[in-house]
């Protein structure tokens, strides 16, 4: 494996995420504040305890899991698709970059992406809630193998994208709905019990719970079956994209 | 000796039937100044695309050095430097970002690139704007800084896909320097171009694609001989009212001083100035009406496009 050109796309990713600060990193900073504000303090005092836990703490799980999925997949999408748009992806195929380096690189750039804005947002949450953390291998593992899964994600969907209109589309359509049904404001457990199935199709609801499950100690799914899904679509996901960069589709004529 | 590059039956059909290459042949020797002409749409760009795999093939087979695109991918690109047609960098992206990424993607790590990148970008002009993010670089830089990228790795082979287009003549026959030295110095390049005095000025050998065909490929100096007409512009002191018959020579009228001459090959020119001399006539310059290639570029592919194949 190439790693100085691994090294290279990682870097050159982390450069454009962080030239543009003010549209990769501060407005998730400030619209989690605002869900912590709104949703926390004013609304969540009104809620109560869910499944024993003060509503604030309850959500902080999710709304970080939230903002990590968001930006990995967004940093990943947008930034393919540019280079797609540009033609600076040729910079790269026209050199012995092997398509695992290429889609490896754009996933560390938005993994690297998603988790740095996690951060800042557990950073915000702390001034909310007195954060715990109940099992540090679970929080870690989640967050960062979610991560990896919506990075490679957004990569896809930049391969297949052919304006910008679709990288937009998926986001808005598909994985904002699929978030916020994903249990990051309130448990399964107080659905009907038709409702909880149909719950938990939704894959997010897994990666919400898990996480949650490690900073409360406290989850509506079994553990075991959220990493188990989370690898499975990982490696589903990854033959698919190297799958598409074999192939050239989306890229090469 | 290993050919640096070698072509055989490349065919390529895009999914809308369009046919942009019929069984393409074509070799280029290690060192070789190589021209690869054709008016647009004949096939140079796909052909390009499929040697630096941004285009899939139909059919055929590509080496690089001796390395097949199909069976030794990673090796045929380690040999090969692009300079395509359009920019296609990140504009967002400093001058020197570009180039030392451009390194990373060969494996060359940041240090050694900026080692490689400072005389590479000083011979180019470019030095002074490393740090400039590409967008605010002129149409002439912005080439420039193309060529450098397409360098850095030190390729064997070099293609450039019509490098000056769109640069003033200063630049344009400073790059022809810069070209010409990369190519005394080991370096094969591969040039197509719609200039064709540039391409009669630095090249040794020439392909010339058609409608998907290479119509001619053979050597310069072969190929300018199969022309059998050349037309002369001559600026004389004064011309007469009538102009003297010249045998062997069709003479025309420009203006009050200039004349312009058919001289058929084996001729010579010598004969319109002893005529011309003769009638008081002074000849102060001549040159030809139009370039040589472009004579015989537009001879070979209007006899392609009326079936007549040479």
């Amino acid at each position: 494996m190439n790693l100085v050109a691994f090294k290279t796309i990682v870097t050159k990713e982390i450069i454009r995420w962080t030239r543009i600060w003010s549209q990769t990193l501060l407005p998730p900073a400030i619209t989690m504040t605002l869900y912590f504000v709104i949703f926390g303090n004013l609304i969540g005092s009104r809620v109560g305890e869910m499944d024993g836990f003060g509503y604030m703490e309850y959500i902080v799980p999710g709304l970080i899991m939230m903002s990590v999925i968001t930006n990995s997949y967004g940093n990943v999408v947008s930034s393919f698709f540019s280079a797609k748009y540009q033609r600076s992806i040729e910079e790269m195929m026209v050199s012995p970059v092997s398509n695992w380096v290429i889609l490896f690189g754009y996933v560390g750039g938005g993994v690297l992406r998603g988790l740095l804005t996690g951060f800042i947002v557990t950073i915000i949450a702390s001034f909310f809630v007195d954060l715990k953390i109940y099992n540090y291998f679970v929080v870690i593992s989640v967050v960062f193998l979610t991560s990896v899964l919506f990075a490679i994600g957004g990569f896809i969907n930049a391969v297949f994208a052919r304006k910008f209109d679709d990288v937009a589309i998926v986001p808005t359509f598909i994985l904002t709905p699929l978030t916020y049904l994903g249990g990051v404001f309130y448990s399964i457990s107080l659905l009907p019990e038709f409702w909880q199935g149909v719950s938990k199709a939704n894959p997010i609801i897994y990666m919400v719970n898990a996480f949650r499950y490690g900073f409360l100690g406290a989850s509506d799914i079994a553990i075991e079956v959220a990493f188990a899904l989370i690898l499975v679509f990982i490696a589903a996901l990854t033959s698919l994209a190297i799958y598409l960069l074999n192939r050239g589709i989306g890229l090469r004529a | 000796m290993t050919k640096a590059l070698s072509i055989s039956n490349l065919s390529k059909t895009y999914k809308n039937g369009v046919q942009a290459l019929k069984g393409i042949d074509l070799e280029v020797e290690q060192g070789d100044f190589f021209a690869l002409l054709g008016p647009n749409g004949a096939g140079k760009s796909t052909t390009i695309g499929i040697i630096s795999s941004l285009v899939n093939k139909t059919g055929g087979k590509v080496k690089v050095f001796g390395h097949d695109i199909d069976s030794d991918l990673t090796n045929a690109k380690k040999m090969l430097g692009l300079v395509p047609q359009e920019f296609n960098f990140n504009i967002f992206e400093g001058v020197e970002q570009i180039i030392w990424q451009q390194a990373g993607y060969y494996g060359i790590g940041r240090k050694e690139a900026r080692k490689r990148a400072q005389p590479l970008l000083e011979q180019l002009g470019l030095w002074d704007k490393r740090d400039t993010p590409a967008r605010e670089l002129s149409g002439g830089m912005k080439r420039r800084l193309m060529i450098a990228r397409g360098l850095i790795h030190d390729p064997k082979l070099l293609i450039l896909d019509e490098p000056t287009a769109g640069v003033d003549i200063e630049i344009r026959r400073s790059m022809w320097d810069f070209m010409q030295d990369l190519n005394e110095k080991g370096t094969t390049i591969v040039l197509t171009t719609h200039y064709l005095e540039e391409a009669e000025s630095l090249c040794r050998n020439i392909a010339i694609i058609n409608h998907g065909e290479i119509v001619e490929n053979t050597n310069m100096k072969s190929l300018l001989a199969k022309l059998d007409m050349e037309t002369f512009v001559l600026d004389t002191t004064g011309l007469p009212e009538q102009l003297p018959p010249i045998d062997g020579y069709e003479v025309r009228r420009r203006d009050e001083t200039t004349l312009e001459v058919d001289v058929h090959k084996g001729l010579g020119v010598n004969g319109v100035f002893s005529a011309l001399s003769q009638h008081d006539i002074t000849v102060l310059s001549m040159r030809n009406k139009a370039n040589r290639l472009e004579e015989l570029f537009v001879r070979l592919t209007e006899n392609k496009a009326g079936g007549q194949a040479s």
